[in-house]
């Protein structure tokens, strides 16, 4: 395995139009591994940014699950591992190295075509790991189709995933990539500079990064800061370098090896490490920087022998000049540069003496010439503030920014203190970048988010954001009425207690999830907001403790608002994760697949999960069997009815309350059959509520007369006003604590069965 | 033609090289094509007769890319030099943001170059066009060959740019001459532009 580059992120990723969409597929890719695109295939030229992207999804994986087992390497690692497991002969270690992974990214498949054995193991690779839900990533210097020999099963996994091309870069993208490396380098450039290297078109990032280490290497030479004339003919080609004015020069010598040694002195920088010159640069990078100096070498030595040369030629010119052109005919051009080498009869500019040549005679880029020249003329020609405004809508539209206010700026023949404008949008849209970092923060999905976009409509993005912000509040947490020091220990549901204890003691570890499973009323949701709380105590916060209805109708919400990334963020920032009633899921596909992500998650990131159940998990139908053999794969546990020694402490305990009781009472009230705990505290409450009516003695006889319906009876329980009751699911609970006093609207539920 | 479009930052200029027979403005243009690099250059449009004379136009698009904000676009004709195609050198004529005078330095060629400057005047004129608000500039062509045989650059001044525009001596076939007259000619358009005649679309 590959290490990860630690700086290769999506953050220091210059994001352009020719890399807009792998970027933001890798990033949701990165952020929900195996749920958007799987497998993500990014293929491009060479150097066009794609092992960055690629690393920068394994990084983001790692920096939101930091125990995420990511695999990065190269197809030629990938088929030695392979290679030396099969010689040693673990295939199967080798095998489980891989399915285990959470993350696979393989760079440079391309070269899959002449490996029919790999690509089978790969299939079988992907087969697995796509139905575990795990991601992979892709990429390519070709499209799958034109990756030679590529088996059809294997092409088609592909494109089930999505299949994405990164372009070369635009000018823009290419002056902000120039500007963003500088910086990372420390290094400044006269203005212009960058602007002039990306109007070169150079194709590829990792040469467009080159020929900035040219520069960096040049100006730490030179004694005069570059301009963008300079910088142009030093990375333009072999013919504009010789125009450069190289004044160490004078001290080298003509030969070869001379000027070799001059250039290496020139350079301490690159000889001593590159230590201050190129900081922080790979490897390659200074082997680039090195070639690159030597190409300037070769090429300024090899111009000053020729500059030599045509010394030598216009001497020989000057000796056969034609009769007749003299000092007169010079004065008649004045003004008129000579051509450098001359086809026609010699002119007057073959008379200047040797020694008064001037160093530079090879052809220089004209047209870069013309350029600089023009845009210096435009710059001074054009309103000093529209040129800003023109260079803010490029910045800002490259951020992804609405430009129309300015846009509307530069049409306007007269605008009203423009400047102001100006300034007023370049500080709405720095807030803006706040606002899409805090995003970003809550809910990376929705960083992108129109409302995010336009500096000229503040109010909507602050009220976007705040909606985030709501959508993003913890979820809830347990009650802090149900603690596990109320729970009374029994026979029947010592099993249940301790496996909870465990569980604390250990959390996401010993028991994950702990599955509770019991009728209603005994005490199900009692045991699992304790165990919320007893995490909470320990220190793990947040801690979301919800009933399945409530998760179900907090992700309709989400939905009808459009927030669902922000809602799923906010369980994923939990440190545990409850769930009462999680038979309600059933028959709910899209709170399963939620649910099944947020699993996967807690799971892997060994953060705890707990859930309650009223139905025995082999009955429960309408749920994944995916969810449902991750429910079974933790601790199952039952907390039956309460036996007679549970109802007697609990007896015990309601009457201890009131000062006491007799044995008889007490032993007539645990000897009657309870379904519940509820039930039995409400037969007790009976008893109580009875005496109270009566002369306020508690006894067996009353106790008797009330349960048993003989004698007086117990006031009536206020009326309660009858509420609507629908319909109860198949898998249901019929008592009246489960029934659904408030029933979704019928648009919610259609909605979400919709989706 | 719109100079400036500021909604959509693009400026384009529309130049043409003007002149008599033979006085080198395909030659410019050619010079130009080959200084330029591939991605920047549109096909040059050149309709020549056989004997390579300029029957039509030429015509060399080319992408100066982005400056000061603006998607900066030239496009350079020329006009057939030959007095019977006048009709076409009013057609080319059409638009145009600036002119470059070609003339041919030989001292032979004198009365050719008065004829078809008088032409230019009367062509813009006939468009309603003042030549005094046009950009012109002029480019002493051929300034290589022997002095014996090409008139001195103050005598064509002196003969041909009465209004004191700026010119450039020049040897197309090589080149000499032929960006600064380019530039030349760009400086004069642009500040036209700043000055406040570009028209916005």
């Amino acid at each position: 395995m590959s290490p990860l580059h630690p700086t290769y992120r999506f953050e220091s990723l210059v994001v352009g139009a020719n890399n807009r969409t792998a970027a933001t597929a890798a990033r949701a890719v990165a952020s929900a591994p195996g749920s958007s695109y799987n497998p993500l295939f990014l293929y491009s030229l060479p150097g066009l940014g794609k092992t960055h992207i690629l690393v920068a999804v394994g990084n983001l994986v790692r920096e939101v699950n930091p125990t995420a087992q990511v695999e990065y390497l190269t197809l030629d690692e990938f088929v030695e591992a392979f290679h030396a497991a099969v010689g040693a002969g673990q295939a199967d270690a080798y095998r489980a190295r891989f399915t285990t992974t959470d993350v696979l990214l393989i760079d440079d498949v391309q070269f899959l075509g002449q490996r029919r054995e790999m690509q089978a193991e790969l299939l079988r690779l992907l087969d697995h790991l796509q139905q575990a839900g795990k991601q992979v990533v892709l990429t390519s210097d070709r499209s799958p189709a034109d990756i030679d020999l590529l088996d059809d099963r294997l092409l088609k996994r592909i494109a089930g995933g999505l299949v994405i091309d990164i372009g070369p870069p635009d000018y823009e993208t290419q002056v902000a990539i120039l500007r963003r490396k500088a910086e990372e380098k420390g290094v400044t450039f006269a203005e212009g500079v960058f602007e002039a290297i990306a109007r070169l078109g150079i194709p590829s990032v990792r040469e467009l990064i080159g020929a900035l280490n040219r520069l960096v290497a040049f100006q730490a030479v030179s004694e005069v800061p570059l301009d963008a004339y300079k910088a142009r003919v030093l990375i333009g080609g072999e013919d504009e370098a010789s125009a450069i004015e190289v004044p160490q020069l004078e001290h080298a010598e003509v030969t070869v090896p001379a000027a070799t040694r001059a250039s290496e002195e020139m350079i301490p920088g690159v000889q001593l490490g590159q230590s201050d010159l190129i900081g922080g640069l790979a490897e390659s990078d200074f082997e680039r920087a090195d070639d690159a100096w030597m190409g300037i070498e070769a090429e300024t030595t090899s111009e000053y022998t020729r500059y030599e040369d045509h010394a030598f030629e216009d001497e020989f010119d000057s000796s056969a000049m034609l009769p007749g052109a003299g000092d007169e005919s010079m004065d008649s051009v004045s003004g008129f540069e000579p051509a450098t080498e001359r086809h026609r009869p010699s002119g007057p500019a073959d008379l200047t003496p040797l020694e008064e040549k001037p160093p530079v005679s090879a052809p220089r880029d004209e047209f870069g010439d013309f350029l600089s020249d023009l845009a210096e003329t435009l710059a001074r020609q054009v309103e000093p503030w529209r040129s800003r405004v023109g260079e803010a809508i490029l910045r800002w539209e490259g951020e992804g920014f609405r430009v129309t206010v300015l846009e509307r700026l530069l049409q306007a023949e007269e605008p009203r203190e423009p400047e102001a404008a100006l300034i007023q949008y370049e500080a709405d849209a720095e807030q803006l970048l706040e606002l899409r970092r805090e995003a970003l923060d809550l809910a990376p999905e929705m960083a992108d988010a129109p409302q995010l976009t336009d500096p000229s409509n503040m109010a909507a993005a602050e009220a976007w954001m705040q909606r985030l912000r709501d959508a993003s509040r913890p979820p809830s947490s347990p009650s802090d009425t149900w603690r596990l020091e109320a729970l009374i220990e029994g026979t029947g549901n010592r099993m249940a207690l301790r496996a909870a204890l465990a569980a604390i003691g250990e959390p996401g570890t010993r028991y994950n999830p702990l599955v509770i499973v019991g009728g209603s009323g005994v005490g199900k949701t009692h045991l699992l907001h304790g165990v919320g709380n007893a995490l909470l105590a320990q220190g793990a916060s947040p801690v979301a403790c919800v009933s399945a209805h409530e998760f179900t109708q907090e992700l309709i919400d989400a939905i009808d608002r459009d927030s669902v990334p922000a809602w799923r963020n906010r369980y994923r920032r939990c440190a545990a994760l409850l769930i009462d009633d999680v038979h309600l899921i059933a028959g709910k596909d899209r709170t399963q697949e939620e649910l099944f992500l947020l699993f996967n998650l807690f799971l892997e990131s060994n953060r705890q999960l707990a859930f309650a159940s009223a139905v025995p998990l082999t009955e429960l139908s309408g749920v994944e069997s995916r969810l449902l053999t991750r429910l079974e794969g933790g601790l199952v546990v039952e907390l039956p009815p309460p036996d007679r020694e549970l109802r007697q402490r609990m007896i015990e305990r309601i009457l201890g309350a009131r000062g006491g009781a007799d044995a008889d009472l007490v032993n007539y009230l645990a000897a009657r059959p309870a379904e519940s705990a509820r039930a039995v505290q409400g037969a007790v409450q009976r008893v109580l509520n009875a005496a109270d009516a009566g002369d306020g003695k508690v006894s067996a006889a009353l106790a008797r007369e009330v349960l048993e319906g003989t004698a007086r009876r117990a006031p009536a329980p206020p009326a309660v006003a009858p509420r609507p009751v629908s319909g109860v699911a198949a898998n249901g609970v019929r008592s009246r604590e489960k029934m659904v006093w408030n029933w979704p609207g019928v648009s919610d539920r259609v909605i979400e069965e919709w989706r | 033609m719109s100079l400036v479009n500021y909604t959509a930052r693009e400026i384009t200029c529309k130049i043409v090289y003007y002149g008599p027979g033979r006085s080198g403005k395909t030659t410019n243009l050619q010079y130009i094509f080959g200084r330029v690099p591939d991605a920047r250059r549109g096909r040059m449009v050149s309709l020549a007769t056989q004997g390579d004379r300029t029957l039509f136009f030429d015509f060399l698009p080319i992408d100066l890319g982005t400056i000061s904000g603006f998607q900066t676009r030239f496009q350079l004709y020329t006009v057939p030099g030959q007095s019977y195609y006048n009709a076409t050198r009013k057609l080319v004529l059409q638009g145009a943001d600036g002119v470059v005078f070609v003339a041919d330095s030989q001292a032979r060629r004198f009365d050719d170059n008065v004829e078809s400057l008088q032409n230019l005047q009367e062509n813009l004129l006939s468009q309603g066009v003042d030549v005094r608000s046009m950009p012109v500039v002029f480019q002493y062509n051929k300034q290589d060959l022997p002095a014996d045989l090409v008139l001195k650059q103050p005598d064509l001044d002196e003969a041909l740019n009465f209004r004191g525009v700026p010119s450039f001596g020049a040897d197309a076939l090589h080149g000499s001459g032929v960006f600064e007259t380019l530039k030349g000619i760009s400086e004069l358009v642009l500040r036209k532009l700043a000055s406040g005649a570009g028209v916005p679309a």
